[in-house]
């Protein structure tokens, strides 16, 4: 660990949500916002939005192992991927569009700008969507992604992880991030990961091995569930200072 | 019942253009034929602290229809919905940064019971190195009802500039445009939503 400068403007709860400028992550640096953020009270405007009605979503979108299209399996360890959407005050959030992204088993992106020398996989494209349920559940079934490097600084590795998306019921409720395994070494120097503030945040982001889940002669099960932001904003004001991962 | 902790945001990175931005995920157009008001096309770009295009941004934009209506059960003014307008809208960035929406200029709606706000849109941007969205709104230069508008009178007022979008002078359908500016002295204003 060596310290590294984090700024202190921070949209939403100080406890929960990364600083825009997180030094050791260096695509901050010129891009996070140097003025404060204007507090401004919620309205219409920000408490109504677009809803699931944006995509068409089948099935087969939620089967990232075939919906390539090419008649063949993606190769990998098939997972099921499964939790809750839930609001703030831990009621379901139902019919609510989630598209995810990830590498493929080798860790490597199907985008022009990946170009590591991992394998491509035919069957995998990496991408999927589905709706939430009545109860609020979602569920995928994909490969576990691997994890792959990146020029942040001098071997730099990510983590293994599943980029969600989730439109939510209202704007400000709007939320992407990403979700990880458990037990990866590789958690401790990734500096996006640590950028979130606490370590009860940064578990916010990590699935459970769930065995009741995991299908014999199938695939092995991992349950995470998601917490949106709604009408309640607890944002308050304190310095920062602490230790981050280059 | 307990509350639950939030989930935390993280970056969407670079590669998220095949699952957030195909073909029927990307939303630049928002009207058809039949969507009523005053059809306009918003163009602008998104720039870094060395005003360097950021090219692998994504913009999504919210706002109500013609009539200050959104579509949305939160909405229940008398206000008349649009079947043929969502007031959603989804851009990728190219090369040079630039973006683009055709939409329709939003009606004024309430702030509360007295207050009305001045015809916005909520823009909302996510990038590499964006660890976190950013929530903006765009205005219209060229109306009036900008100045009692309740939000950009929270704004420093040296600052409301950067959420004025300006009529381009000859253009064949009416153009905004409006640039996003992520860090400098010219910053876009961001809200604390």
């Amino acid at each position: 660990m060596s310290v590294t400068t984090i700024g202190s403007i921070i949209r939403g709860d100080r406890e929960v949500f990364p600083p825009y400028l997180y030094e050791a992550y260096r695509s901050t640096v010129k891009r996070a916002p140097k003025m404060p953020l204007v507090d401004v009270p919620l309205t219409l405007s920000e408490l109504t939005g677009p809803g699931p009605g944006i995509s068409a979503v089948t099935p087969e979108d939620a089967d990232l192992t075939t919906n390539a299209g090419t008649g063949g399996e993606a190769i990998g360890q098939r997972i099921i991927v499964t939790g809750r959407v839930l609001d703030e005050h831990g009621a379901p959030v139902p019919k609510m569009l989630i598209e995810v992204w990830q590498a493929n088993a080798a860790g490597r992106y199907l985008h022009k700008r990946d170009q590591w020398p991992g394998p491509l996989d035919p069957n995998f494209l990496g991408i999927g969507r589905c709706l939430t349920d009545e109860a609020g559940v979602y569920r995928f079934l994909t490969i576990r992604p691997g994890a792959y490097p990146w020029k942040n600084h001098p071997n730099a590795w990510r983590p293994a992880h599943i980029h969600f998306s989730l439109l939510g019921p209202s704007v400000v409720s709007r939320l992407i991030t990403q979700m990880y395994f458990p037990d990866d070494p590789l958690h401790a120097l990734d500096p996006i990961f640590n950028s979130v503030p606490t370590e009860e945040a940064r578990r916010s982001l990590i699935a459970s091995y769930a065995h009741d889940v995991t299908e014999p002669e199938w695939a092995l099960g991992w349950r995470w569930d998601i917490v949106l932001r709604g009408e309640r904003s607890t944002p308050f004001e304190a310095p920062v200072q602490r230790e981050g991962v280059r | 019942m307990m509350t639950p902790k939030l989930t935390t945001t993280q970056t969407i990175g670079p590669f998220f253009r095949n699952a957030l931005l195909r073909e029927d995920a990307a939303r630049n157009v928002l009207v058809g034929a039949q969507t009523l008001g005053e059809h306009i096309r918003i163009e602008g770009r998104v720039l870094d602290g060395d005003h360097s295009p950021v090219s692998d941004a994504m913009v999504e934009i919210w706002q109500a229809n013609s009539f200050g209506r959104y579509n949305h059960h939160a909405d229940t003014q008398p206000a008349l919905l649009d079947s043929a307008f969502t007031g959603f809208g989804r851009s990728g960035t190219d090369d040079d940064g630039n973006y683009w929406f055709e939409t329709v200029k939003p009606g004024a709606v309430p702030f509360d019971e007295e207050r009305m706000q001045a015809p916005h849109i909520v823009f909302t941007v996510f990038s590499r190195g964006l660890l976190n969205h950013l929530f903006t709104r765009l205005y219209f230069a060229d109306e009036p009802a900008n100045e009692h508008d309740p939000i950009l009178h929270l704004v420093p007022t040296e600052r409301r500039v950067t959420l004025l979008a300006q009529r381009e002078p000859a253009s064949a359908i009416p153009t905004y445009h409006f640039n996003i500016v992520l860090q400098g002295g010219d910053e876009t204003v961001f809200f604390n939503l």
